[in-house]
């Protein structure tokens, strides 16, 4: 699940909310979705610091990555 | 043909400058020129005499060598016309000046340096080597080189790719597609150490230090430049663990954007599954990998900008969400409890209504049947007469005499009997 996939389903959460009025059940388990889906766009943004990183392709066709000093 | 089957080179070292009538020779005549110009003079040499009249072979070719010899490969300027290409790959036409032309053939392949055919009317240089052509007798040059006065060659290179690019639907509006807002990984196709890539490792840091930076190394420009770039590019393709590519490089001349605006190179992006932000130079020219990235950026500064966002205020965004789905919730509560609030006041209302309308009608009838009560006539001083089975005695034929009857008053009964009766006429 990416980022803008989890922010847009809270954008379109709390658009329903805010527009009509849906079942309190109905409320209640879109409140909760769009906290969960919140917390993981958060997580998103509370990474560790990324270094820089240079793809080196094997001759066996893999992929790895070495730090890379700019 | 046997070449030079008369060669008077062995002859040249006994040239006498006074055997010529100008005593200096155009300095562009070599020293063969000058032999098969002598050798006209030598009465020995074929074509002295009707006798030893030459053959027109022999006559071309030793033109041809005159000519060869007398010109090395020089640059000529001129204006292309008649440009021809034949199928097998070699060109024909003709270099223009304002009142002199010379036919030109440039073999396919000595083409491999041009970048793309040249028009007709085009302004060009080009290193030819002046020749004749026996079989029609004409004065030529050999093509092994041409470039456009300014860049109109590079320019028409860029046109034709960017119409075969168009007509594969590459360059469609609907095929660019949205970067991610937050990439875990950019994936970074340049030079390791040119200065795009300085920018953009500052930039992103910056901006979003929790993205991971994943470079691919390519020579950016020079020879193999485009075929290295479109491996990175492929690379990045099979790879796939990165949510965003840049690929780009700093500002430089025009020539040195060159293999942004290779064919397989922009194909190869085209190609790329992931999505791409170009980025290549500070120039105003938009090279084929701009046009066919999702997103073109002016800079690699502004490819970095483009492909993350600044991390505060994705945070602040985020907290804003989280105050927006609370008092979505909390108005869904709040207009629900508004409505039970309603209802209960409507209710209220319309029950005291219903009572009050019931409360009056009550009166009325309470009043009319208070009015028609028999009692408040008794209240008034009047009484009723009732025989034994309580019917009213109303006329003087209900009542029997002798019989008895009760007289209701206001306070009570009286027990009687009718004595006698008369009517009301007789009465008065």
């Amino acid at each position: 699940m990416s980022y803008e996939t989890d922010i847009a389903r809270i954008e379109t959460i709390v658009g329903e909310l805010e527009r009509s009025e849906v079942p309190l059940d109905d409320a209640l388990r879109l409140f909760e979705e769009g906290i969960e889906r919140l917390r993981a766009a958060s997580a998103a943004l509370m990474q560790a610091e990324a270094r820089v990183r240079k793809l080196i392709e094997e001759s066996d066709g893999g992929f790895t990555l070495a730090d890379f000093e700019s | 043909m046997k070449r030079g089957s008369r060669r008077p080179a062995p002859q040249a070292e006994l040239l006498e400058p006074q055997l010529f009538p100008v005593a200096e020779p155009p300095r562009a005549y070599g020293q063969r020129a000058l032999m098969a110009a002598m050798s006209l003079a030598v009465p020995q040499v074929p074509g002295a005499s009707p006798e030893s009249a030459m053959s027109v072979e022999l006559l071309t070719q030793q033109a041809k060598d005159v000519v060869e010899g007398a010109f090395p490969r020089l640059w000529i300027r001129g204006e292309i016309s008649d440009f021809k290409s034949y199928r097998s790959g070699h060109w024909y036409f003709c270099l223009r000046g304002a009142t002199a032309q010379i036919k030109c053939v440039m073999w396919s392949r000595d083409q491999r340096g041009v970048p793309t055919a040249p028009a007709d009317g085009m302004q060009v240089v080009a290193l030819g080597q002046p020749t004749v052509y026996p079989a029609q007798g004409s004065l030529q040059c050999t093509i092994f080189a041409i470039d456009a006065v300014g860049d109109g060659l590079w320019r028409k290179a860029l046109e034709e790719a960017t119409a075969r690019l168009r007509a594969d639907g590459l360059l469609e509006p609907s095929r660019k597609r949205v970067l991610p807002r937050l990439p875990r990984r950019v994936a970074v196709i340049t030079s390791p150490d040119g200065a795009a890539l300085r920018d953009i490792i500052a930039v992103m840091q910056r901006r979003c230090p929790t993205v991971e930076i994943v470079l691919i190394p390519a020579k950016v420009q020079g020879d193999g430049a485009p075929a290295d770039l479109a491996r990175a590019i492929d690379s990045v393709t099979r790879w796939g663990q990165v949510d965003t590519v840049i690929i780009g490089r700093g500002g430089g001349a025009r020539e040195d954007l060159w293999a942004f605006n290779s064919e397989p190179v922009a194909r190869a992006l085209a190609a790329c599954a992931i999505p791409t932000i170009s980025a290549v130079g500070h120039e105003v020219d938009i090279t084929l990998c701009d046009l066919v990235a999702d997103h073109r950026a002016a800079t690699p500064s502004a490819a970095a900008e483009a492909a993350v966002p600044v991390l505060a205020e994705a945070r602040a965004e985020a907290a804003a969400m989280l105050i927006a789905l609370r008092e979505a919730l909390v108005r869904q509560v709040q207009r629900r409890r508004d409505r039970v609030g309603r209802a209960a006041h409507d209710l209220r209302v319309g029950v005291s209504r219903a009572a009050e309308r019931r409360g009056a009608r009550m009166t009325a009838i309470a009043g009319k049947l208070h009015a028609l009560s028999p009692l408040a006539t008794l209240a008034r001083g009047y009484a009723v007469a009732r025989d034994d089975s309580g019917a009213t005695l109303g006329s003087i034929t209900d009542f029997v005499p002798d019989v008895d009857f009760d007289l209701l008053l206001r306070d009570g009964i009286v027990r009687a009997t009718t004595r006698s009766v008369r009517t009301a006429d007789e009465d008065r």
